[in-house]
């Protein structure tokens, strides 16, 4: 499949970034460069095998239901860019 | 033209567990904006989601008490989406495979029938911050201590075909995770919020119609006014030629109407994929059992029980099981009135009429199930008629009479089975309507009606009814 611009440009929408003409004609030749390697792989005969969800015979471990965590408000705003009575300031979302 | 409604809901219950479900930050509610988000919940790089064990019993307590099945593996997905409020670009649920596979309810309706409501899935995830889009002049604010708690959303198939319907499914799920102790179920705090899918299609037809999506509904009377507005302007579009646009669209309780959500809907793309950061957890049988033996008893449980128990009609024991504060009432009355199948009616029938009709739950009555019981008793041992007893209900429900003893006592309202003293009021009766006793014993025989009437009208409604029919025809023969 090749990834062409109009792709590129609607995915960078998504995530909310931006980059200039000669950035995304790189991006898209290096993204498809990685799904025509996934094709080769795809070419595989998998039939049979059940899907791997990870390569360990593990499952997650669990965490009690105890409250762990202490306020540090004042340590978390200090790296935001702007707060206001605690809360965190970000550019309007609904006009 | 005649319309259907389909609706379909996506309820999100919070579920009540002290942290949150993959961080050791505090889920208690009301507390100062942003002193309880950590960390994981702050998306802060490098941080690892730890899952809350809590969560396992509590989805699988829920997914047991709709009869679904339950996943023996159960792992989280990633959806994608870029939201403020959102501070990882991504929420953890479950797209896959979800804790909680099918499953129904069936839901007690107002005219006193059940409709069963298909349950495609219910999967755990990770709730949202809050965003305080009008505190701000320049910005919008956000709250992140409601970020990271955890969320059961329940996915129903589109089985209602009213917003009443779908109201009473709302009320049953949220009684049933009340019940069940999965989440303390209080609405105006957020614990239970809807999503209504709502489309129309012409009666008769089975084709859905596209639908819309209306979002976090926080109470059922704005679901009902949510839908309903839904289905008229759908009516209107539709009608005046035009068609439906796929869109989410918000309930405004102010202005009693929904608009689309964002002024230009690209089309989501969530990119899904599985959780890296997270194993996938397995739920073993012995877990389950252990869940399920520690679960109180269920409505469809209690109908089966009701049923034999109380010799009631599969019907009747399952609309008095369906709402557990109106079984428990209906158990207690029976304690006093030791007459189930007469118990079971009248909860049925007059007291489920008085309650739809004022609009109150159960368990706001003031009649206590003792006085109601022997209200139901008296009928039994003939001491009244359950004609009386209508009057009485009344009267014990407008809380004129405490004392259902003292009230037929005072107001003389035993019923008159005493034959000595109706006998001369038929005579009475018969020797006043000639004419109607010729005809009856012409062969008339309706005409009985209207003699056991006017004994009734005389005894204001006191006289034993069955006993009045019998003499009434042995003096007319």
């Amino acid at each position: 499949m090749k990834i062409t611009d109009t792709v590129v440009k609607n995915i960078a929408d998504l995530t909310q970034l931006t980059f200039d003409k000669r950035e995304l004609a790189s991006f898209s030749t290096s993204m498809s460069e990685i799904l025509e390697l996934v094709e080769q792989m795809q070419q595989v005969d998998t039939t049979g095998v059940e899907p791997m969800s990870n390569p360990l015979d593990a499952t997650q471990r669990l965490r009690e239901d105890v409250v762990t965590e202490e306020n540090q408000r004042e340590t978390y705003q200090g790296i935001a860019p702007e707060t206001e009575d605690g809360i965190y300031l970000v550019p309007k979302v609904i006009e | 033209m005649a319309w259907e409604t389909v609706i379909g809901l996506e309820i999100h219950v919070q579920l009540n567990t002290k942290s949150k479900i993959f961080s050791g930050a505090s889920t208690e509610f009301g507390a100062e904006p942003n002193t309880q988000a950590c960390a994981v919940d702050l998306g802060l790089p490098g941080v690892l989601p730890v899952v809350n064990a809590e969560v396992y019993p509590k989805a699988v307590a829920f997914g047991l008490g709709v009869g679904a099945s339950i996943s023996k593996i159960s792992a989280f997905d990633r959806k994608n989406y870029f939201y403020p409020d959102l501070p990882k670009g991504y929420q953890i649920t479950q797209m896959d495979k979800p804790i909680v596979l099918g499953g129904s309810v069936d839901i007690p309706l107002a005219d006193g029938t059940l409709k069963q409501v298909n349950i495609t899935r219910a999967h755990l995830e990770e709730d949202a911050g809050k965003s305080l889009h009008e505190e701000f002049q320049q910005s919008t604010g956000i709250d992140l201590n409601r970020a990271g708690t955890p969320l059961l959303e329940i996915v129903s198939e589109p089985d209602m075909r009213s917003a009443k319907e779908a109201v009473a499914y709302a009320k049953y799920i949220h009684q049933l995770v009340t019940y069940l102790g999965v989440s303390d179920g209080n609405m105006a705090e957020g614990s239970l919020r809807c999503d209504a899918n709502v489309s129309i299609r012409p009666s008769g037809t089975t084709e859905m119609g596209t639908r819309t999506e209306t979002k976090n509904v926080n109470s059922f009377r704005f679901l009902e006014r949510a839908i309903n507005f839904e289905v008229q302007r759908q009516q209107q579009v539709l009608e005046s030629g035009g068609r439906i646009v796929q869109e989410t669209r918000l309930f405004d309780p102010d202005r009693d109407e929904t608009r689309p959500m964002r002024s230009k809907e690209t089309a989501m793309d969530y990119r899904y994929f599985p959780e890296p950061d997270l194993l996938p957890v397995k739920i073993d049988e012995a877990f389950i059992a252990e869940v399920k033996n520690s679960m109180p008893e269920l409505p469809r449980e209690k109908a089966a029980r009701f049923a034999n128990q109380y010799q009631l009609t599969q019907a009747d024991a399952q609309v008095l099981a369906a709402d557990p504060d109106l079984a428990n009432y209906f158990e207690d009355t029976v304690q006093h009135c030791h007459d189930a199948k007469t118990t079971g009616n009248w909860v049925r029938v007059e007291l489920l009429a008085r309650l739809n009709r004022d609009d109150i739950h159960i368990t706001d009555l003031a009649l206590s199930a003792e006085q109601f019981g022997i209200l139901l008793s008296r009928i039994s041992d003939k001491t009244i008629s359950g004609k009386i007893a209508k009057d009485i209900l009344d009267a014990l429900w407008q809380g004129e009479a405490q004392s259902v003893d003292e009230y037929i006592e005072k107001n003389d309202l035993k019923q008159v089975s005493d034959s000595g003293s109706l006998a001369p009021l038929i005579e009475k009766i018969i020797a006043d309507n000639p004419k109607q006793a010729e005809q009856y014993r012409q062969g008339k025989t309706k005409l009985l009606g209207f003699f056991v009437g006017q004994v009734m009208k005389e005894t204001a409604g006191k006289a034993n009814p069955q006993q009045v029919n019998e003499l009434v025809r042995t003096k007319l023969s």
